[in-house]
């Protein structure tokens, strides 16, 4: 039995390339979230929990549809930027991005509305901007917040397959990742190949978790 | 000098209420705001800083206009700068107290000052203790530094004394005393704790439904019963209770509680929650040293 590690170094590649884009755009948006006034922000609010009880396939549908050469704006992409985004690594990142959204922004964003008020003006108070508050004061004191968001980030793109199958489709070494492998093997008849990899799948996820829950056993005590 | 002047809508627990004050405080000065909670202190002192806007007004500190609302100028809270004690613990509980410090100023050759604050507000030993190993007494001493360190304009206490148990509340009254005198920083103090700002203050403001009810000396402003007694407290009745032909006053004095007797002419218009002077003239009291 031959066993191809590339789908499973690229379900890693993805899923660190999506958490690190993740982090960077849930703290701004969780933050602006949880302290906006402005009343459209439920609408955001809305749009970013949204995967979460979407099919994976409809937000597929559409980034295919959204992306496909044959519409604006993937056409747009791929004549003038020479960019193409589906069935590529660039479409899994996407559509994995906005598929993993809510399970970034959503701790991120419980954590800052669960954080003190006054510690935030006491911060003001002695002169400092809310970006430098933000950062030396909220972001140190919600880290448990931070680490639930990116590893359940991370460990919901690794167990992506819908989204991926529909805009990235099983293109070795490109978009073929370990779960639509799996379903690659089982279609082949090929069991072991597929169970070996859901195998290492269940493994990884399985101690993924548990290093987190272990972690996060006392909330601010483990940096 | 600080001139006040400003109006506010509050939302209290009663409804709605307007905040209406218009004071002037003179550099240097000590001032207390007294006032049962929902009177508006707090908000006062969180416009003053900047925390809170006022509908309308004006606010001026030192020359300096931090608020205009026909002018429409409105000084950031970052800008004004003021030194804020918050009734909880505010301190930053991932810094240690020296770091507490050290981020409120804003150079780094702040060093000298942070040593001194942590010297004078007895924080040695201290400095490098998260705020979570900290006793209550301390986190306030320690918050007061960090209001302190980068020498504000004006010292603003919200109540800053009553998470603490009596023996630490005293220590820290004596300590912003000390502080006080030591810096001449214009302070102002907001307590519902009466002999709290009898003790402090040098002027009692008190507020009652968003006005200035009362202002002046402490012994102007409670004390305003001219009697030649031997001694005389202010204090709040607990209970009315009738018993026989006499009625007992069941009265709270600080942190006692005591029984006097009063006829029907004196508890007249009395009922529990009235503050009222008790003050004896027949006899001289017995004055005993306390154990410490």
């Amino acid at each position: 039995m031959h066993l191809d590690w590339q789908p499973l170094f690229l379900t890693f590649q993805l899923a660190s390339i999506v958490t690190a884009i993740l982090f960077v755009i849930s703290v701004p948006l969780a933050y602006w979230i949880a302290f906006s006034k402005k009343r459209f922000k439920y609408i955001i609010e809305t749009l970013v929990s949204m995967p979460l009880v979407l099919p994976p396939t409809v937000i597929g549908f559409y980034l295919l549809v959204v992306f496909s050469p044959q519409y604006f704006l993937g056409h747009f992409l791929q004549t003038y930027l020479g960019i193409r985004i589906v069935f590529s690594f660039t479409g899994l990142v996407i559509g994995s991005v906005l598929f993993s959204l809510p399970f970034m922004v959503n701790p991120i964003k419980a954590g800052l509305q669960n954080f003190s008020p006054a510690l935030i003006e006491a911060s003001y108070v002695l002169g400092k901007s809310s970006w430098e508050t933000l950062c030396r004061v909220i972001l140190p004191n919600i880290k448990p917040a931070l680490l639930t968001g990116i590893i359940m980030a991370f460990a919901h793109t690794i167990g992506e397959f819908g989204v991926v199958l529909m805009i990235g489709g099983n293109i070795p070494g490109e978009t073929r990742l370990a779960s639509i492998a799996i379903y690659d093997q089982v279609e082949a008849l090929n069991y072991e190949t597929a169970g070996l990899y859901a195998l290492i799948l269940v493994l990884i996820s399985f101690f993924t978790l548990l290093v987190f829950y272990y972690l996060n056993r006392k909330p601010l005590k483990i940096f | 000098m600080i001139k006040i002047r400003i109006k506010k809508e509050m939302n209290t627990p009663q409804g709605k209420e307007s905040l209406a004050l218009d004071l002037n405080i003179a550099k240097g000065e000590f001032i207390a705001l007294f006032g049962r909670s929902g009177a508006g202190k707090t908000t006062f002192l969180r416009i003053l800083a900047g925390l809170t806007q006022p509908q309308e007004g004006y606010i001026e500190v030192g020359g300096e206009v931090w608020y205009d609302s026909r002018k429409k100028i409105n000084l950031r809270v970052q800008q004004r700068r003021t030194g804020f004690v918050f009734q909880e613990s505010s301190l930053f509980p991932h810094m240690t107290v020296r770091e507490n410090l050290e981020y409120a100023c804003d150079d780094d050759n702040a060093a000298g000052s942070i040593r001194e604050w942590i010297d004078i507000l007895g924080l040695k030993g201290l400095e490098g203790q998260k705020p979570d190993k900290l006793s209550g007494g301390q986190k306030q001493r320690a918050a007061l530094a960090r209001a302190l360190v980068n020498r504000p304009k004006i010292l603003l206490l919200d109540e800053p004394l009553s998470d603490l148990d009596i023996q630490a509340r005293i220590g820290m009254q004596d300590e912003i005393i000390r502080v006080y005198q030591k810096t001449g920083i214009t302070t102002v103090l907001v307590s519902h704790d009466l002999s709290e700002v009898f003790k402090m203050s040098k002027k009692i403001f008190v507020i009652d439904q968003g006005r200035i009810k009362r202002s002046g000396s402490p012994q102007e402003v409670f004390v305003d019963h001219d009697l030649s007694g031997k001694f005389k407290f202010t204090a709040e009745i607990i209970e009315v209770q009738k018993d026989g032909v006499v009625n007992i006053l069941i009265l709270g004095i600080g942190n006692n509680v005591c029984k006097v007797v009063a006829s029907d002419e004196e508890i007249a218009g009395l009922k529990a929650g009235s503050r009222v002077i008790v003050a004896a003239k027949a006899f001289n009291p017995l004055i005993l040293s306390q154990k410490k």
